[in-house]
């Protein structure tokens, strides 16, 4: 190809002024977009993938800079040019779509009205036919009702609208360039296809060359031309898309193939090559004895505040149907879990799964239905008391979040002391510090890192405090509430075969909630997929996941993006 | 019984699921210590550093002011009433002939005293109140709630003046009448940061580790909000000192002829007219630079407990 390419980055290196003196984020990052392409940025946190597309639009923060090296967007060296013309460039020429939707739109004001801004602002409509041309840029990104949604608030909206939202205020002003960083995480796999689907016709349509920064191979693979892998800043590998799965050639981008979850491979084959022993730890067979956890027609209502409901209440003393019928969050669901199982909870968010597995570990009361754990009804205790009672020993749980689960002041030997010191038998001071040692070691935090505090330790050693504080008391149900949602995709594959190894060696149920089938498929014997309070479909996970009989689960599979191998 | 309840019988899993070399990500260094940060915080704001260096002072002249200094704070000479300063006396005397800057120095203890005290109050009764209007919300909440909105409505400083003129014109009073002024604001506080955390994750764990729930309020979510309880208290002090200053002005609590800024500059005022400005000045200066201090500081506190600002 003569032409000169649309976005150039030559030798680009960004360091950040820190406490500790000069950090390199970006270094000797050579990259090219040309005109009608789309690249994919993958890497891992601390990849520098953001950094080096906060330096293109020259947004990064201050105690950033371009260190050397050039940016050149159609001709113009954005790294030297003034303030003002970058400012014309930025939404005229490229715009970016953020992670994170309902936090880039603002929420007090209509989103039409946001719409409108931008268009006046780079001059492409009059504050007279700016609310048609408003309307008109939503119907373009397959909003519904455009005229009607023009006036809704941000958080009337859900989070795969409000990034339609973003997306036609990105594309308002026919920019050249679209930046996406990580446009769909957080949001469901059904709405992350229709999503990058709608972002890649629109930007095919228009001709326009985008950038899409994203953690997942697949994803990038799926809907890029050209994929680019990032490592700690520096460019591993650059290669288009369908090459790039069928000989990766830097051994980091092999790494990265292995640890992500797909169909066709076991646990162990995520993990480095020569780190797993060969063959697949075999799925054990299930003891015909009386299942752990038995719960029948569990459900869970939350009244109906709406505000309108409310008014006419005050006014007219009465309800209308809708108002009076609480929201049902888990409809009247039943399933049970084997001893020594692992049983999968799956559903997009909103479906129940969150709020099922709360009722289960007891955090929250249920409206009506049973829980039978181990025969005894636990859904009649109410949570307030369960905390102090001994079955709260054999119910724990691995959260989300591994740095919202921990007490910011409690170091790591503190924290997966904590159940031990509340419901564990009496230990001596050295007892207890043995213990927590054998626990660290058995989730494989090295000990020397006990006495760091959660601030000091990465995502995946948090993880696994999380995990030996779950362990602690011996539990016969683990609840693992999308344990490794918040992790790299290569500490994700380490801590999912540890999980793997403990059930193993412990014995214990688990209750894994996720809402990504791939992981599902290697870690569960059986799979519930969940919508909207209900159970859609139920069964062994080979056969939900190759032969699924509801629509919906068929739908989920069809959402998940596969890389072209 | 598992196999994990007998120490000794365990061994590390095997490498290819325990190791940490497997983690891509690298654990951050442990963060500087304390001190190593306040160097580096005062070194960055060097304000901070002169509020750091005011507070010393005041803080000694509190503990060894009475002994130091150079004249009976409250020994009358008539010979020397009204003296501008001079190297005999740094402040001047007054219409008694007492030492100015005696009296100066020896009163930063009362007035220390009365602030720390009341401080001190308020922050276990409000921050109390608070936390426990945060976590628990429903009834806790809106009997908290509404009695730091009767608080608000009243003018604070007149609401000092009733309670202690209801009471009785005691110092303890005082403190006593700081500490409810001051009540709203770290209830309000308080009662924030607790219900931010009320969901979080940490305090789920903990519920399932077995806490009970006062020892959740008191084990994690308190903890987690001191150091901006903290910040709030440094903020406060310099209040609860013009607090106690205001009320001696007018008349209410302390009682002359002991020592105490707000006295003192009342006292004095009647002799500015006249041209004796320095009975009033030195100890409203030494009143100005407490209050001066204590606000500075807050900002200087608030930067060396965030641990945001550590890294």
């Amino acid at each position: 190809m003569t032409a000169p390419p649309l976005l150039d980055i030559a030798g680009l290196t960004v360091e950040f002024m820190t406490r500790r003196g000069t950090v390199t984020a970006v270094e000797k990052v050579d990259l090219e977009v040309r005109k009608g392409e789309t690249v994919g940025i993958v890497g891992e946190s601390g990849s520098g993938k953001s950094v080096t597309s906060y330096a293109v639009m020259r947004i990064l923060d201050r105690a950033g800079r371009i260190a050397t090296g050039s940016i050149t967007f159609s001709g113009i060296d954005v790294g030297r040019a003034a303030e003002s013309a970058v400012r014309e460039l930025r939404g005229r020429e490229m715009s970016m779509i953020f992670q994170n939707p309902r936090a880039a739109l603002n929420p007090i004001r209509k989103v039409g009205h946001q719409l409108e801004d931008v268009l006046i602002e780079h001059a492409q409509a009059s504050p007279r036919d700016a609310r048609a041309k408003a309307i008109e840029a939503l119907a373009q990104v397959k909003i519904a009702n455009p005229a009607e949604r023009y006036h809704a608030y941000p958080f009337e909206l859900s989070g795969g609208m409000c990034q339609r939202v973003v997306i036609a205020i990105a594309l308002a002003c026919q920019p050249q360039l679209l930046i996406a960083d990580e446009p769909t995480t957080g949001l469901d796999v059904t709405t992350q296809k229709a999503v990058m689907d709608l972002v890649v016709e629109l930007t095919r349509a228009r001709g326009m060359s985008s950038i899409l920064i994203t953690h997942d191979l697949g994803l990038a693979a799926a809907y890029c031309d050209r994929v680019v892998v990032m490592q700690q800043g520096k460019v591993v590998e650059t290669a288009p898309s369908a090459a790039i799965f069928e000989a990766p050639r830097h051994a980091y981008t092999r790494k990265l193939m292995r640890a992500t979850p797909r169909s066709g491979v076991t646990l162990r084959d995520l993990l480095p090559q020569g780190a797993a022993p060969a063959g697949a730890t075999p799925r054990r067979q299930r003891e015909p004895a009386a299942p752990l956890l038995v719960v029948e027609n569990l459900v869970k209502e939350y009244p109906r505040q709406g505000v309108v409901g409310k008014l006419r209440h005050l006014f007219t003393n009465k309800l209308e149907p809708e108002d009076e019928k609480p929201f049902r969050a888990v409809d009247g669901i039943s399933f049970e879990v084997g001893r020594g199982e692992t049983v999968g909870l799956v559903g997009e968010s909103g479906c129940g799964k969150s709020t099922t597995s709360m009722m289960i570990t007891r955090l929250l009361d249920p409206t009506s239905g049973r829980i039978l754990f181990d025969g005894e009804d636990i859904g009649t205790i109410p949570a307030k008391g369960f905390a102090r009672l001994q079955q709260r020993r054999r119910i724990q749980m691995v959260f989300q979040d591994p740095t919202d689960s921990l007490n910011p002041r409690f170091s790591a030997a503190r924290a997966i002391a904590d159940p031990i010191l509340q419901l564990g038998d009496k230990l001596s001071k050295r007892a207890l510090q043995s213990r927590v040692e054998e626990l660290a070691t058995l989730v494989g935090l090295p000990t020397a890192l006990l006495d760091r505090f959660p601030h000091q330790l990465s995502g995946g050693q948090k993880a696994r405090v999380g995990i030996a504080r779950a362990m602690a008391l011996d539990p016969d149900l683990v609840i693992l509430d999308e344990p490794t949602a918040a992790l790299d995709v290569s500490v994700q594959a380490v801590v999912l075969n540890l999980l793997d190894d403990l059930k193993a060696r412990l014995g214990m149920s688990y209750l894994f909630v996720s809402h990504d089938l791939n992981v599902v498929r290697l870690l569960c014997d059986r799979v519930i997929v969940m919508r909207q309070g209900r159970i859609v479909e139920t069964g062994r996970t080979e056969r939900v996941l190759e032969a699924p009989a509801a629509a919906y689960t068929r739908e989920l599979l069809a959402a998940i993006p596969h890389p072209p191998v | 019984m598992s196999q994990i309840t007998e120490p000794g019988t365990l061994q590390p899993l095997p490498l290819h699921s325990g190791d940490v070399t497997a983690d891509t990500d690298i654990a951050r260094p442990p963060s500087p210590s304390l001190l190593a940060h306040a160097r580096y915080v005062v070194a960055e704001n060097p304000v901070t550093g002169l509020a750091f260096v005011l507070f010393v002072l005041i803080v000694a002249a509190a503990l060894f002011g009475p002994s130091l200094v150079p004249y009976d704070p409250l020994a009358s000479n008539t010979a020397a009433a009204l003296q501008p300063p001079s190297a005999a006396h740094w402040f001047g005397t007054d219409q008694l002939g007492r030492d100015i800057f005696s009296r100066v120095v020896v009163a930063t203890r009362l007035d220390l005293g009365i602030a720390v005290a009341s401080v001190a109050l308020v922050f276990v009764l409000g921050g109390l109140a608070g936390v426990a209007a945060g976590y628990f919300g429903g009834w806790t909440d809106r009997i908290v709630g509404r009695i730091a909105d009767t608080i608000m409505a009243f003018p604070l400083f007149v609401l000092a003046m009733g309670i202690v003129a209801a009471l009785g014109n005691t110092v303890t009073n005082i403190v006593i009448a700081t500490a409810i002024i001051n009540f709203p604001l770290y209830a309000r506080v308080a009662r924030a940061e607790a219900n931010v955390r009320r969901e979080a994750g940490f305090v789920q764990a903990a519920r399932l580790s077995g806490n009970s729930e006062a020892r959740i309020v008191l084990g994690h979510v308190l903890p987690n909000i001191m150091p901006i309880m903290v910040v709030q208290m440094s903020l406060t002090m310099g209040y609860a000192i013009l607090n106690a200053a205001g009320l001696s002005f007018i008349g209410l609590g302390v009682r002359p002829p002991q020592p105490e800024w707000g006295i003192m500059v009342a006292e004095g005022a009647a002799f500015i007219v006249s041209g004796e400005w320095w009975i009033a000045l030195f100890p409203g200066l030494a009143l100005m630079l407490a209050v001066f201090c204590f606000n500075l500081l807050g900002d200087g506190v608030r930067d060396l407990v965030d641990p945001q600002r550590r890294t």
